[in-house]
């Protein structure tokens, strides 16, 4: 699945919910299946900051697609990121920075999405981006 | 008097609202209060009517607005009683009180080797300043530690106490855990050595009466906005010694007696310490805030609060997993606590899905979260218009929370 459907394989299971609580409910689901980083990452050099709780991620480039890990101390947090994790990971760096995230949004998400919201959501997709661009930087040179 | 919440809550605009269809609740008082209608129409009456800039003109508008706001600063001095009204600095919050002492006294008092006490309950906002002028004088800070029960180490404060100590500088109630210290005490063991003390009163204005002649403080700092007035006024009560030996905080007009470009002499007091246009709507409305809570009386509050308080308590403790932090220690306002081991920020997202305002993580008290080892905790933090039905909204969400993450 590319980055596009997976976003849409998203909003459709989210549009099963229709009040807050089967959502977060569900959430917390993705959050308990989120492929979890190797406890050696959890350091200060992989810490999101901007979050209430703490979030790492990783990521490492696979056969040219970028592959993230992550995790958190708190669920719903997890359960976020493992949304980003299930449209990004294993995608080319290129269709990573070039992501629409409108999927967001669609599945009434979008209050977290404001820069000052203290979960962070923000700062993750910024910092998984960054690494698709490092990645991409990456191919690029060896290519040449 | 009859202490009616219903009659009260109506005060109260914001109270009134939906929160995702359902009424709010708001436990965040400790991050700021809401504000009466009386506040409010204060507010809007000074910019439809007298408004113009203070001390300066001779125009009639400026005169009168003037005077609102001495009546304002004079009612302040009356309600914590100070001797004098050139006492009370008005400031843009408790934060800017803290800083103004930390820089001041500091630049005077502090120099290499001396030593400053701060505790292990202080808001960030009694730290960093600290930090800083120590920093710069190379003055020590010095932190008292906590007991069992998470209450100041007055034992180990005496300990710390010496020639080098110059100030200490302790909060009146912890915000992120609502624990009351003994400020009296520390207050009378200090001076014991000559040493001036400065409270953080943020919290403690708010839940009991002050009396800074009583308590015999040399500073005492708090927000308005914490205690029911509008945001971007504090106060900073200091006796006429101190202030008078201090030097300006910061420099401008308003603060000057006369500017030549070879010397500039100072305004006397508390105008030394106030330069440039001050918040003069919000600080006018704050003297109708203070009387809003003198009319109730705050020894009502205090009561109907404790009251409050310890249902809370009493409701909460009884939900199995529930830990409240720093449990027997004698508290105001705020329950502090942790739900199994669920995050709390997981635990504050669903509790505000049920309009219930309360505020997760370290309540910018890292320190202390440190100490007790939790990464943060749930706050609710009450005020005398919350009820007992609202605790029970609480802890209804807190049942759905541990269901979810169970
Ligand atoms: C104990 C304490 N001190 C200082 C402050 C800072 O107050 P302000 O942000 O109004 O300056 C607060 C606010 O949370 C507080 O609770």
């Amino acid at each position: 699945m590319n980055v596009e459907d997976s976003a849409a394989q998203i909003v459709k299971e989210f549009s099963l919910f229709d009040d807050w609580m089967d959502k977060y409910n569900y959430l917390i689901e993705m959050g308990k299946s989120l492929p979890l980083i190797d406890e050696k990452y959890k350091t200060d050099q992989y810490l999101i900051s901007g979050c209430q709780s703490r979030v790492w991620v990783s990521a490492e480039l696979v056969d040219g697609k970028v592959v993230f890990k992550a995790d958190s101390d708190a669920v719903i947090t997890k359960g976020i990121v493992n949304l980003l994790i299930r449209v990004f990971s294993n995608q080319p760096p290129e269709d990573i920075i070039d992501a629409d995230l409108s999927f967001i949004d669609e599945i009434g998400l979008k209050e977290h999405l404001s820069p000052t919201r203290s979960n962070g959501l923000v700062s993750m997709i910024k910092q998984m981006k960054l690494y698709a661009v490092v990645f991409k930087t990456k191919l690029k040179d060896q290519g040449a | 008097m009859n202490f009616d919440v219903q009659q009260i809550r109506k005060d109260f605009p914001a109270l009134h609202q939906e929160i995702y269809g359902r009424p709010l609740v708001y436990f965040d008082n400790a991050a700021t209060s809401q504000k009466p209608q009386v506040v409010i129409d204060r507010i809007s009456e000074y910019y439809r009517t007298i408004n113009s800039n203070v001390h300066r003109g001779v125009h009639h508008l400026s005169q009168q607005a003037t005077d609102a706001f001495e009546s304002s600063r004079n009612h302040i001095q009356q309600y914590i009683n100070a001797q004098h009204a050139r006492e009370v600095v008005i400031t843009k919050g408790a934060t800017d009180s803290i800083n103004l002492v930390a820089s001041s006294f500091g630049q005077k008092y502090l120099k290499q080797g001396d030593e400053v006490i701060i505790s292990s309950l202080e808001h960030h906002a009694n730290i960093v300043p600290w930090q800083v002028i120590c920093e710069k004088t190379g003055a020590q800070l010095k932190v008292i530690p906590l007991t069992e029960s998470s209450t100041l180490d007055l034992q180990a404060f005496q300990k710390m106490l010496n020639k080098k100590t110059k100030i200490v500088a302790v909060g009146h109630i912890s915000n992120a855990l609502g624990v009351v210290n003994p400020i009296r005490e520390i207050i009378e063991m200090a001076h014991d050595f000559d040493i001036p003390v400065m409270v953080d009163g943020a919290q403690g204005i708010v839940h009991e009466k002050v009396d800074v002649q009583a308590l015999d403080c040399d500073f005492y700092c708090f927000s308005s906005h914490k205690f029911y007035g509008p945001m971007g006024v504090g106060v900073l009560y200091g006796k006429t010694y101190w202030l008078s030996a201090m030097p300006p905080y910061q420099t401008g007009g308003e603060m000057i007696k006369s500017v030549t470009f070879e010397k500039t002499t100072y305004n006397d007091l508390p105008f030394k310490f106030e330069t440039g246009t001050p918040n003069v709507a919000d600080v006018i409305g704050f003297e109708s805030a203070i009387k809003y809570i003198e009319d109730i009386g705050i020894a009502h509050i205090k009561t109907y609060e404790d009251d409050l308080l310890e249902y809370g308590i009493q409701k909460l403790k009884a939900i199995d997993g529930l830990r409240i932090l720093a449990e027997g220690a004698p508290k105001a306002g705020v329950i502090s606590f942790l739900l199994k081991d669920i995050h709390p920020y997981d635990a504050g997202t669903i509790i505000d899905k049920f309009g219930i305002a309360v505020r997760t993580g370290n309540h910018c008290a890292q320190p202390v979260m440190d100490l007790l080892e939790v990464p943060g905790s749930i706050r609710a933090s009450m005020a005398f218009y919350n009820t007992r039905e609202e605790i029970d909204r609480l802890v209804e969400a807190i049942l759905k929370v541990r269901e979810m993450f169970a």
